[in-house]
């Protein structure tokens, strides 16, 4: 089936089965390989790309359902060789170790920011529960968030 | 060495090195490889747990669209594993099959999802063996042997040694406490699943980039089993999306997948789904432990006997060396005069337990750290003072042979017991709440190798030029603990330069020299030393060099801020290029090595190999919970941790090794569990998983997570680089009985198992209501019948290390033996 679709702000278009899921479509044909798949069960979160704005799980997504929409992946939040203030922050927080979930924590916590829901430690922990790292223990996450929030808000 | 005293990088909480390409999704892990011509492999794995293989019918897969190749256990007739001893897995199984997940076919096609269906197609016949499910019946089935190698029917390994008179230390003793105490297995559930690319090269050589924690071990594994020289293989491993233990066993997928791209001349890939790790496995081994103790009045230990039976699933994997794990650090914490340690592991038909964080030990520490509670109460003592007065002395030597170097405890207990207010609120709390303490102590890598040989367990190259950069090459991989910037922050200290002039080059059989892997935390203290020895031979060849052109003693040199200067002149001085360019034109292409040996460890008896390190970290924690004695749900809502890293080469990484550490720790305490069920006698009475996915296997999110305090002790061990332990492992181990003694604390049960499950408290409080002794836990320790013990006299009592019936005991199974490649005559 084709398929026409914006990634990270670039037209391109794919001819996909109706079995491909999002993830598999950006990994395998467009090579945007920093969406990780961890449970392929919409469950760790280390798949999250946002879908028109929203943070989805690219796992339980098909490819066919993002006919027309805009999908941006960790590759897309780059702007002009800077780095995203939640990139900047993970990095400065020390929000990660293997880096495995950190992606897919990211892009959630796009949408997260965006929609003022970072306001507090308790607030970022609700939002981001259906992101699983199995390596931080979350703290340095959190803090990553709040901090990247009060800079993007300032 | 005015810069060691005064370090700019180490000991400051920089920014890992590996942080922009993982915030931007630029890592390459395994999976995320691809090469041209490259063709995707999946396995067929068997649905039944124990079975003789009588055909493998491919002729329905071979129809399927896509499907180019089949490879056959038949072609790959050498066995491996990750031990010498235990060489006991085929990379397909063409005889029989022993775990539900046991790989017999290799199925190869252009897409995945064509190798997929084709696995779907293939029908093979089994005829089906019993099965044995526990190590109760492992013990009393000798039919049906699952292998054909081990100790006895189907216990794979049974190992027994005493130290000192334990009996007569219990006649000694005020008071004697026996505990029986279960630990059930858990798995890693690593982020990333397992992946690797096998490419052939042109020459007949082949490359394999794996998820891999110990490239050195696949490496032999692929050159036995491909039956190929070492020289002809090489092993890439990528950055892990965690490891924790879960990468350390060469895999059979890895051999599989090289030996398809040797056979069709094409890049074959496999990345296992996440239903085929939980097969993979080799997590926490299920341990139940009998402990029996003597304690003077004071609380002082006089004697202790501790018996612990594995459950080993079905291959060898790093068995036996968990086994003597379960015993070997129990005595570096508290004294422990004399001890006796009987252990046994069996084969099951289950996916085969290994190596988890913290490797064998937190499962006898669990144990010990209760059964400690318990005996304070008997005692009439605070459980923080009975551990506090009765510590292992630092420099000394413990019952069992193990040389004991810095040791942090007493300031690490002291630390939590001032934090936590455990003075004045420990047993004082409102009903439902309370406090519980444990300690724990971990190696700083195993102080002998897998294959025991005199080379040394890792090494670091550095290449300099004029260009100022600086390459560093060691085996060493990154698994997320941060040991790419370790690496880099050990040479960048000694030189004086930045961390963005270092280029590493990691984990890579031909280019890097060996390190043996990220496991039992040793790459900090072992790679770390190494690179500070290459370091500053390179320092000293520049310095020669600089010297000379200076006419300034080399001694008076300072290599600081990408400088190379005159401690008492600072303006006399070049940059760190122009240094670099003064030592190449004196001596011609630059290049040093450092390597490293753990130093030799005093036992000399059977079994003295597993315990040794060169350092031992330190931990002591607290844990408040609250418990709803209506439904026996609990929450953990602050954690309060010391750690005993000696020193920290970056204190933000080490932070985040001690929070990971809790998080693992408290989701083995709650909930984590790697729990099998039967299947009715209909249905194959096959061993399955309860939970092989991560919707149902259980793991701690953002909301389960508790305020963590954290303290870092700081007494550098002077077996460190800068004096550096490990943090990696330890700060795990006190997490689990810390949870079960502040349950005990809330309200009044011991629940002498994990993960302690709310109906487990349930139970133990309606037992204490119908006047119970108010526990939950398991009955009873399996028979066993252990024989004669090896006898080790103490330190205290005179002995040398060896043991002085060895010859009657005599050699029971095998141990790790020597390697004849690199043995020194």
């Amino acid at each position: 089936m084709d398929i026409n679709l914006r990634v990270n702000g670039a037209q391109r278009s794919a001819d996909v089965e109706p079995r491909t899921l999002l993830c598999h479509l950006l990994r395998d044909e467009l090579d945007l390989t920093g969406t990780h798949v961890g449970c392929e069960t919409s469950l760790c979160g280390a798949c999250t790309v946002l879908v028109d704005g929203k943070a989805i799980k690219s796992c339980t997504r098909l490819a066919v359902q993002c006919d027309g929409q805009e999908v941006t992946t960790i590759e897309g939040l780059e702007k002009d060789g800077e780095l995203h203030a939640l990139q900047t922050a993970f990095r400065e927080k020390h929000g990660l170790q293997c880096g495995y979930c950190t992606t897919g924590m990211i892009m959630t916590a796009v949408e997260v920011i965006e929609r003022g829901w970072a306001k507090d430690d308790p607030g970022v922990r609700h939002a981001l529960e259906g992101n699983l790292c199995r390596c931080t223990g979350y703290q340095n996450i959190v803090d990553a968030v709040l901090t990247a929030a009060e800079r993007v808000s300032s | 060495m005015a810069d060691r005293d005064q370090p700019r990088i180490v000991g400051t909480p920089f920014r890992r090195v590996d942080g922009v390409a993982k915030v931007t999704g630029r890592t390459r892990f395994a999976d995320d490889l691809a090469f041209p011509r490259m063709v995707h492999l999946k396995l067929v794995r068997s649905h039944v747990p124990h079975a003789n293989i009588k055909e493998i019918d491919t002729s329905a897969a071979e129809r399927i669209d896509g499907v180019i190749h089949f490879v056959r256990g038949e072609d790959m007739p050498n066995t491996f594993g990750i031990l010498p001893v235990s060489q006991d897995e085929h990379a397909l199984a063409f005889e029989k099959v022993r775990f539900v997940g046991d790989a017999v076919l290799g199925v190869v096609a252009l897409t995945e999802d064509a190798a997929e269906e084709a696995t779907r197609a293939v029908k093979v016949d089994y005829e089906e063996l019993d099965t044995i499910g526990s190590v109760e019946e492992a013990l009393v089935t000798s039919t049906d042997k699952i292998h054909e190698y081990g100790d006895e029917g189907n216990i794979h390994k049974k190992v027994s040694m005493e130290f000192g008179d334990v009996e007569s230390g219990f006649d000694d003793a005020d008071l004697v406490l026996e505990d029986t105490i279960f630990y059930e297995g858990n798995t890693h559930l690593a982020m990333e699943q397992h992946a690797a690319v096998a490419v052939p090269e042109g020459d007949g050589k082949i490359t394999v980039w794996s998820a891999t924690q110990t490239p050195h071990y696949v490496h032999r594994a692929l050159a036995k089993v491909l039956e190929l020289p070492a020289a002809h293989i090489r092993v890439i491993a990528c950055p892990n999306g965690g490891g924790f233990g879960g990468k350390s066993d060469p895999f059979n997928h890895e051999i599989v997948a090289a030996k398809a791209a040797l056979q069709i001349g094409r890049p074959v890939k496999i990345c296992l789904t996440r239903e085929e790790v939980f097969y993979c496995h080799r997590g926490r081994h299920p341990v139940t432990m009998h402990v029996k103790t003597g304690f003077k009045k004071d609380g002082a230990i006089v004697s202790q006997h501790l018996k612990t039976a594995l459950d080993g699933g079905a291959f060898g994997s790093y068995g036996v060396a968990s086994t003597y794990y379960t015993g070997a650090l129990q005595t570096v914490t508290y004294k422990v005069p004399r001890y006796r340690f009987d252990g046994l592991r069996a084969f099951t038909n289950k996916p085969p337990c290994g190596p988890k964080r913290g490797h064998g030990t937190p499962q006898p520490r669990f144990a010990l750290e209760v059964h400690l509670d318990k005996a304070a109460h008997a005692l009439g003592m605070d459980p923080a003072d009975i551990r506090l007065n009765h510590l292992q002395p630092k420099n000394s030597v413990t019952a069992n042979w193990l040389k004991i170097g810095s040791m942090g405890l007493e300031e690490c207990l002291q630390k939590v017991i001032d934090g936590s207010g455990w003075r004045q609120r420990y047993g004082k709390l409102p009903e439902g709440h309370g406090l519980g303490i444990a300690c724990s102590s971990y190696l700083c890598g195993a102080g002998l190798p897998i294959y025991w040989n005199h080379m040394p367990h890792t090494g670091v190259q550095i290449k300099l030029d004029r260009s100022g950069g600086v390459a560093v090459f060691c085996g060493e991989i990154e698994i997320g603990q941060g040991s790419d910037s370790v690496l880099a922050a050990c040479v960048a200290e000694v030189l004086g330069i930045d961390l963005k002039d270092i280029r590493l080059c990691v984990g890579d059989t031909d280019l890097t020299p060996v390190d043996l892997g990220s496991y039992s935390s040793r790459v900090t203290l072992m790679m770390g030393n190494a690179a500070l020895q290459a370091a500053e031979r390179a320092k000293e060849l520049i310095a020669e060099a600089v010297a000379e052109r200076l006419q300034v003693p080399a001694g008076q040199l300072v290599f600081a801020e990408r400088r190379v200067f005159d401690a008492s002149d600072p303006e006399r001085g070049m940059t760190f290029s122009e240094a670099v360019a003064t030592a190449e034109s004196k001596f011609g292409t630059l290049g040093t090595t450092g390597s490293y040996t753990p130093p030799r460890s005093p036992g000399r008896f059977r079994g003295a190999g597993v315990g040794p390190s060169p350092a031992y970290s330190y931990s002591a924690c607290v844990i408040e919970v609250c418990v709803d004695r209506e439904t026996g749900c609990y929450t953990v809502p602050k954690v309060w941790i010391a750690h005993d890293v000696g020193r920290s080469i970056n204190p933000a990484l080490v932070m985040g090794q001690v929070e990971g550490s809790i998080y693992k720790g408290l989701g083995e305490a709650m909930m984590a569990e790697s729990a099998l069920r039967r299947l009715p006698k209909k249905r194959s009475n096959a061993l399955v998983h309860k939970f092989p996915s991560m919707l149902e296997y259980k793991s701690p999110t953002f909301l389960d997570m508790p305020e963590i305090v954290t303290y870092l002790v700081e007494d550098p061990d002077p077996n460190g680089p800068f004096g550096a332990k490990e943090v990696g492992q330890g700060p795990l181990l006190p997490v689990m009985p810390a949870v079960c003694n502040a349950i005990f604390d809330a309200v009044g049960v011991r629940i002498d198992q994990v993960p302690a499950h709310p109906q487990m408290i349930l139970q133990a409080l309606d037992d204490k209501a119908r006047g119970g002794p108010g526990r939950y836990g398991p009955k009873r320790f399996p028979d066993v019948s252990w024989g004669e013990p090896l006898r080790v006299p103490t330190p205290d009592e005179g002995g040398d290390g060896k043991a002085i019936n060895a010859e009657q005991v005599g050699v029971r199974g095998g141990t790790m033996k020597e390697d004849p490649e690199g043995v020194k005559s």
